[in-house]
Formats: C-alpha cells, structure tokens, sequence
C-alpha cells in the first residue's frame, strides 16, 4: 500500500483495503458491528434470505398483486394437483338422470300454452351473453371442498398468520419490556405491584384466557393481536426484569447515577441496548409461538373472520378432507408454516450472537 | 534443622544446573528425545538419594491462539513465546517457583499449558516433562488422572471456582472418591482434617456450609484444601491472592508457604506482583510479552536484579519506607537502559521532600457524624438495621488526599458512596451532616441533587464493569456534559471530551472505540477522564486501582497525583493496600466495622500506629524476601 496515489476507480477498494489492515480503524456502531458479524454467520443469511422472501411474498399479497382471488372456484371441488393428475372417471355403471329423462321426451307443443311465446323468449335471451368460465380438473397444489386454488390460499394465509403473529409479538414484547424494565429497576413496591398482577395473570390458564378476550372482543385479527399480546408478555417480562435487576446494580449504571443521568436515562439508554439480545431472543420464540397459537385457535374457531383465510384455518379445513385422502391443502399449510417458522429461528438466534456483547471478539 | 539445610542445597543445585546455562539457548531444531512411556513413573527427585532432576520441566514451550478477526479471516495470536523462541523453566521438588508478569505477558496460559486446560483453539508446542513423560503428548484420559491427583491448582476468583449448590464437604470428598477411591464416610473425615489443615475454625460444622456462608479468605482456603486432597506433588497457584484483601492476602500465603514446607510440596506461583512473590517463592521466573526475561533465586533477584524490567517492576511498586513525588513506571526504566549505560540500583526521580498539602487550603467537604444503615429482612415481615457506618467525621481541604483503608467489610466505601447519595432512599436510615461549600448534601432536596452531583464524583474499582460496554467512548465521556449542560453545543462537548482524553495520557482516535478495545489502565483512564470532564471538587476514588497490574497502578498513580497538582482537587483515596495509600495520602482514616479507629497523618500513622488493627493492615503489605512469609514458616513446620 506504498503508492497512495490512485485513480478514482481504484480508491473505494483501496480505502476498504486500507481500513481493513489498520489496527486502529474507527469502530462501527452497535448494529453495524452485529451486521458484519451476522453476515459471517452461513446458516443466519440463509434464513433471512427466506424470510426476506416471504416478507417480499406478504408485501404482494398485502397489495394485491399475488392471491387476490383466493375466494374464487377455479377448479372442479376437491381437485387434485396437476402434478398427480385428474381423478379417475367415475366407473360406467352409473347413469346420470338426465340421460334417462331425454331418452323418455314427447312433443307436448299443441297443447303448450306457452308455446308461442317460446320464440320471442329466445330472441331476447339472444341478447344477453352468457360467459361460462372453464373449471379446470387439476390445480398447481390442487383445489378445496369449494374449489378454490389451495396454492392462493397458503400464500394469502402466510400473509395474516406471519403478520398475526409479528404484530402479537411487538405487543407483547413492548408490554413484557416496559414491565419488566420498571419491575427491575425500580424493585420495591413497583416491583410488587407488577409481580402481583404477573402472578394473577400466569395463575389463569392460558386457554381460559383466550376465550374470555375472544369473547369480549369478536373475531377478527386485531382482536387476535390483542388477545396474545396481552396474554403473551409474561415471559418476556420475567426476562427482561432479572436483566434489568442485574444490571441495575452493575457499576457502570452506578457510574451513570453519579454522573447525574436520571432513572429514565438509566434505564433506556444504559441497560436496555446492553439487554437488547435478550428481548429479541425472546420475541422471536414469541412470533414462533403466536403463529403456532395462531393456528390453534382458528383450528378452533376463536381465530380469524369466516371471509378470510390463515394456515389456522387451513388446517381446520383439512382435517375433514384428509379422511378423502385430500392431503394438499394440509400439506400446503404446513410446509408454508414449518419452513417460515424454522427460517425465523434460525434468523433470530444468529441476530442473539451478533449483538451479545459478550460473544465479541470470540470465534 | 536438617530440611532447612537441605533445602538451601537444592537450591545451590538448582541454580548451578538449570538457571545457569542461557535459558534462550535452546535450538530449537534440536532432535526430541524418545517419549518415555506414560505409565512409567521416575523416581520422586531427591528423595532417598535419587538424583536431583527436576519434577516439572518445561521446555522451549510455546502456545499460540487461533483467532479470527471481525471480518472472519484467521490469524493466530502468540501468547507464549517469540518468534522461534519459548520459555524453558523447571520447578525442583519441594520448590516454590514463581512466574511474574503483567497482565498479557503469558503467565497464566502457561500455566494452564501445562496442565493441558487451554481452550480448543491453542496450539502448544515444545516439552513438558512431568516426571519425564511429555504432558503435551498425554492422552486425555492420563491429563484427567494426573489433574487433581498428581498436579492440583488454585485460581484466583474462589467465589467462581466453588459450585454454590454442592456444600464444602461435598466438593472436598469429590475428587478423594473419585481418584483414591474412598468411601463416602472416609472421604467426609479426611475432608473434615483438610479443613482443619488449612485453618478454618470449626471444621466439623463448615463441611454442610456452601460457598456464600464463607468469606473470600475461607473461600479461598476451601479451593486450597480441596487442592491438596489428593496429595499432589505439584501446587499450581493463579493469582491466588490478587482478589483478597492486604490482611487476608498475607494469611494466605502463610498458610500456603506452611503447607508447602510442612508436605514438601513443589508449588508453582504466579502473580503480577514481584513484591508478594518475593515472600513465597525460591525461584522467580520474570515474563514480559511471552518471553523469559530473567530467572533466578529470589533473593538475587531481589538483590541484584539484572534485567532492565525486573528492576522497573521492583521500582514501580509503591513502598511503605518512603513517598516519592512520582513512582517509576516501566518505561522509564527501560528507556533509561537503552539510552544510558545501565546502572545497578537503580533511583529514578525520587524526590525526597515530597509535597507538602498546605493546612491553609481552603475546607471543600466537611464531614461530621455521618451514619449509614441498611436494613435486612428478617423473618417474614420483621427488619433489623444493620450499621454499615457510624459516626464519620472529617475535613477534606483542597488538594488534599484522605486515604481511607480497611479490610473488606469495613464500611469504607460504603461510606464512599454515602457521600455521593449512590444509596436508595429506602435501603435504610441516613444521619450526620456532609457540607460542601457550606451546603448540607443530605439535606438537599432532589431537584438540587443533581448540581451536586457535579462537584463531588467518583471512580470505580473495577474498569471492566464500569463503563457501559455499548457506549463508545466519545458518547461515555459526552454524556455527563449533556447532563449538566456544559458546553454550548454537541462539537464544543466532544472537542472538550477529545481534550480530557489526550490529558488522561489516551489518543484522541479512541473516541470511536468500544471500552472492549482497551486495556485495564486504559479503561480506568476513561473513567477517570468521565468524572473530570464535570470539573469536580472532590474525587472519590474507590480502590481506584486495585483491579490493576501493579506496572499500570503505577502509571495511574502518577497520572492521579498530576492532575491534583494541575487541578486541585481534593481525593477520598479508599484502598485496603496501605502501601498506595500512603503514596497517595496526606491524611489517612482506618475503618473497622463502620468506624473510625484511628485518623492521623500518613506519616505519624504508619511510624506510630495505635491500634493492633492497624499494625496488622502495616505488616499485611507485601515488601519482598524482607518480610518473608517463607522463612517463618519453615522455622516452624517440621518437615514429614
């Protein structure tokens, strides 16, 4: 690196160069310094390139321009998906009845007192077009009981089920934080009263709880928010405040006291970027969750609104169909669900060793 | 009589065979012997007659670290030797060796190399002759019989080192059923002897204790007793004192000179402190960067050091005999070698009349009757009030250092930061009266609280946890000055900040660093310059330095003394080392259970001491082969 005098071109590489071999260089800030080490991480960007697919993928289907016709009958009730091919014709024994009604047909026009009329009525039925849209016999993963594309129906399914589930998580992670933080910090009566109602919450079983919010809210998927947003932040908060009680005693928030920096200051600013890999370890198992209790729920009819579809009630569907040997639709369902789910695990643990603090420098 | 003798004749041995020949001399070309085979076992050396081969032999050792960077390309790191050069030392039966070094010079990994404990990346290579079988060759299933039964370690943290939920007598019988085979009723007898051995009073109960119920000095008394369980032949000693207090230190070493004498143990010792090795040890291993810089009996050592760095780590640490303007730090000494022509003896800057504080300064913090108790949850709704500090009273002038010293315990930085009101208010009743500038701090009301909190600051013992690991170090020095609003905006503050750096002896490039890029000294150069950017009044300074080598103390020493003279800012010098202290300090206050015993100038204090408390803090400081804990013991203790 003798010949600093380089042409333009050359000088992004050599300053990259240049920094990479100076001892000394200018440190990164927290969140770039856990990207460069995420992004040594082979299995972390891997998962997030799939969850960054299926964030592209809900961002189409959000606006519109993937799976917009869920609803519609695109192929024949139940059909099978093309890369297994039709259902077999049904066996030539069975007759329909109409075959046997036009079989049996007698001019019955001399005696019709609607017969003069008949041509007039198709003269005006002339008039209007009738358009038949074609039902098709397979679909790409096959079709429902309604006929309905089971394809378009897990890629608008993922949409509400991740961002239920994200959203359920945000929630309850905000709640679970705020709580913990003041429970730990603070300790004393504050600590009490938040333990209290911690206590008389977990005390609840889960599933009760979730009936009693459904019930006082209606259906839909801001209720589902909420219900496992306010149900769901125990842990998070259990966490958060036995971080906070041992950092809150830790010297260098001892130092901040004495510098003059103010509870509020203590708490967000010095502790809570040093718990930050904690809480997000926590919300990913979060957002695991929801979407698992998701699924739970609408399988039992407490989750989303009838006109809409979620992998929840996808599987409460299949069920009825698997004794057909209608696999598709489960099958669509899970793998939508098992591939995000693991993705995002994975994702969120290499996130928790990028920004712990205590893994730097390590490996 | 007859071991004493025979073991000054060893050590003549010693010296003549090994520590004679040049210790970087070895080729390392040189074709390896063949491997002895593991189960043969040599002679115990020079016991019936045998001839005097050494017990532990390491040759041309040397341990590298496969790293990788932040931007994931691998690179390995030398902890242990230079270049083609390793450490070659042995450790003679019934011997105390001892390796000294700074922080970063290799010592402990060496330690650790031996008993094959390093880390999954380490790369050793070299000879380590146990008895004349290469550990570095071992199986791992010899390593884990000889671990424990043959060489047995000590480490520093006692806390971290006892399991919290396995009680004493449980951890001592572990290692006695599992290598010698006792049972379960045998092994809780030898553990209950054990611990009488190392003396801990009342042994009988202490076995169904766990580690909480005991202080650090038993504590660390246990991890001893465990270590000797199985009759080692080889003690390995990491730092064992440096997390004690002064007194507690030196009963410690007491007791491991005694049981070193009384077993004819060979113990290897290692430690940054020349001065506490000086009482233990026969034989001295000096290391600097992971190389062997001197090595000899301890009392040449000490006599007539002959290496440049030996004699800058004897210069740098602070005594009880004399207070000099400045201490000798290690570079001064270096760089005066290799300029000058080298000098035995070495006087470097000590100036004789030291700085006298002026009796007509200005009073800036008058302390009187100051009480501080912390209530204890007793039962399920009862409390009792415990007195952590009664009835403090004193007057700090400007420029002027109170030293506060105490063991462990003793209120002393309770008090520190009763001063600051780093208490919660509920954590128990607060009396007395502390004035500043003619303002009562502990009647204040909240809202005027925080004007005070620019005046009166403190620094902490230990820098690892006192600065905010996701703070870079322009935002840690920045924020109090955003706090107090001083400085018209975000540039003047951090060009104020880059100003304090510079003055704490730091770069101004470490502004976009992260404390973890920083060493010790560094880093409680950081926190002092956080503190000093509020302009403060008064300094507390919480065993300030007692986390640090005693090279770099040094240096902070100085950099301390400096900025009072510049600034005039009047220190609380809290430290359970009288020896710093009485650098530092004008005044010096003793502290026993949260009061004061006795309160005197440092001189008058440390040549008229009153109380046989405070005798025992004086004789507890740590002065070399003078006050040697070695010689006592051995007077004493028959050998077997």
């Amino acid at each position: 690196m003798s010949d600093i005098d380089m042409p333009d071109f050359a000088s992004t590489s050599l300053v990259s160069a240049l920094a990479d071999m100076a001892p000394m260089r200018r440190a990164d800030g927290v969140w770039r310094s856990a990207w460069r080490r995420f992004r040594r991480d082979g299995v972390g960007m891997v998962s997030l390139a799939i969850v960054a697919a299926y964030a592209l993928l809900i961002a189409c289907t959000g606006s519109g321009l993937v799976a917009r016709h869920w609803q519609d009958e695109v192929g024949v009730p139940d059909a099978r998906p093309s890369f297994v091919g039709p259902a077999a014709a049904p066996p030539p024994g069975v007759a329909l009845p109409a075959a046997a009604a036009a079989s049996a047909e007698v001019d019955i026009s001399d005696v019709d007192p609607l017969a003069p009329r008949y041509a007039e009525w198709d003269a005006r039925a002339a008039q209007y077009h009738a358009q038949v849209r074609p039902i098709a016999a397979t679909l790409p993963f096959g079709g429902d009981r309604l006929g309905r594309d089971v394809l378009s129906k897990a890629l608008k399914g993922t949409q509400i089920s991740v961002s239920v589930g994200v959203l359920a998580a945000i929630v309850a992670t905000l709640i679970g934080a705020a709580l913990g933080a003041l429970a730990g910090f603070f300790g004393g009566h504050v600590g009490d009263l938040v333990e209290w109602a911690y206590n008389v919450l977990t005390a609840v079983p889960e599933i009760l709880l979730f009936f009693a919010f459904a019930a006082v809210f209606g259906r839909g998927i801001s209720t589902l928010v909420l219900i496992m947003g306010l149900t769901g932040w125990t842990g998070q908060y259990r966490q958060v405040r036995a971080e906070f009680i041992k950092h809150a005693r830790r010297e260098y928030v001892l130092a901040a006291e004495a510098i003059g920096a103010g509870a509020g200051a203590r708490m967000f600013r010095h502790i809570l970027p040093n718990v930050s890999h904690v809480i997000l370890a926590r919300m990913s198992l979060l957002v695991v969750n929801f979407i698992k209790a998701e699924v739970i729920l609408s399988y039992l009819g407490l989750g989303v609104a009838t006109n809409q579809v979620s992998w929840g009630t996808m599987l409460a569907e299949s069920q009825s169909e698997l004794i057909l040997g209608h696999w598709w639709q489960l099958a669509a369902a899970t793998i939508a669900m098992a591939l995000f789910v693991t993705a995002f695990s994975l994702m969120a643990d290499a996130w928790r060793d990028a920004l712990d603090p205590r893994l730097r420098g390590l490996r | 009589m007859r071991g004493a003798t025979r073991s000054i004749l060893d050590c003549g041995d010693f010296d003549e065979t090994s520590f004679g020949e040049p210790f970087a001399g070895r080729a390392p070309g040189r074709p390896k012997k063949a491997r002895s085979p593991l189960g043969g076992r040599s002679a115990v050396p020079g016991a019936g007659g045998a001839p005097l081969t050494a017990l532990l032999k390491v040759e041309n050792l040397q341990v590298a670290f496969r790293l990788h960077d932040a931007d994931g390309r691998a690179h390995r790191v030398e902890a242990v030797g230079r270049g083609e050069q390793g450490i070659s030392f042995e450790v003679p039966a019934n011997t105390t060796v001892a390796i000294v070094g700074e922080s970063g010079s290799g010592k402990s990994v060496t330690a650790m190399a031996l008993v094959q404990l390093l880390p999954r990346n380490a790369e050793c290579s070299g000879r380590v002759l146990w008895r004349g079988d290469d550990l570095l060759q071992a199986p791992r299933a010899h390593m884990q019989r000889l671990r424990g039964h043959e060489i047995a370690c000590v480490f520093q943290d006692p806390m971290s080192s006892l399991n919290p939920v396995l009680t004493i007598g449980e951890q001592i019988a572990e290692p006695l059923r599992k290598h010698l085979f006792m049972s379960r009723t045998a092994a809780r007898r030898r553990a209950e002897e054990l611990l009488a051995e190392v003396g801990i009073p009342e042994p009988q109960r202490r076995l169904d204790t766990y580690a909480h119920q005991l202080s650090g000095g038993q504590q660390q008394r246990v991890m001893i007793a465990m270590a000797l369980a199985c009759e080692p032949q080889l003690l390995i000693a990491d730092e064992p004192t440096t997390a004690l207090d002064a007194t507690i230190q030196r009963q410690i070493l007491e007791l491991l000179a005694r049981l070193q004498a009384q077993r004819g143990l060979a113990m290897l010792f290692i430690s940054h402190d020349l001065a506490v090795v000086g009482e233990v040890a026969q034989q001295i291993v000096v290391m600097r960067q992971g190389t062997v810089r001197e090595r000899g009996s301890a009392r040449e050592l000490f006599a007539a050091p002959k290496d440049a760095y030996t004699r800058a780590l004897l210069a740098c640490r602070p005594r009880l005999d004399e207070r000099p303007r400045r201490l000798t730090v290690i570079d001064d000494v270096l760089a005066e070698t290799e300029v000058a022509t080298p000098v035995l003896g070495v006087d470097v800057d000590v100036d004789l009349n030291p700085r006298r504080a002026d009796d007509d300064d200005p009073v800036v913090l008058q302390v009187d009757g100051l009480s501080k108790s912390f209530w204890l949850r007793s039962g399920l709704l009862g409390r009792i009030e415990f007195r952590a500090v009664q009835d403090v009273r004193f007057t700090l002038r400007r420029g002027h250092t109170l030293g506060v010293v105490g063991e462990s315990g003793s209120g002393k930085t309770t008090m520190g930061l009763t001063l600051l009101r780093l208490h919660d208010a509920a954590s128990g009743p607060l009396a007395g009266r502390v004035l500043f500038h003619g303002h009562d701090l502990l009647a204040l009301a909240p809202a005027d609280r925080l004007a005070m909190r620019r005046r009166i600051q403190i620094v902490f013992q230990n820098p690892y946890e006192s600065l905010n690991p996701r703070f870079t170090i322009g935002q840690t020095l920045v924020e109090p000055m955003t706090i107090h609003n001083i400085g018209v905006d975000g540039t003047a503050r951090e060009r104020r900040a880059r100003d304090w750096l510079v003055r704490v002896g730091l770069d101004a490039d470490a502004m976009h660093k992260y404390p973890h890029e920083f060493s010790g000294g560094q880093r409680q150069r950081i926190a002092i310059a956080r503190s000093l950017t509020l302009s403060p009044d008064v300094l507390v300074l919480d065993e300030a330095v007692a986390a640090l080598d005693v090279s770099v103390q040094a240096q902070v020493l100085n950099l301390l003394k400096d900025l009072q003279d510049e600034l005039g800012l009047a220190y609380i010098f809290i430290s359970h080392d009288l020896a710093v202290v009485r650098f530092m300090a004008d005044d010096v206050m003793v502290m026993k259970d949260g009061r004061v015993v006795e309160h005197r100038r440092t001189e008058t204090l440390l040549a008229h001491p009153q109380e046989e408390y405070t005798r025992r803090l004086i004789g507890a400081v740590a002065q070399g082969p003078a006050t040697s804990v070695r010689d006592a013991a051995e007077a004493t203790a028959p050998r077997p």
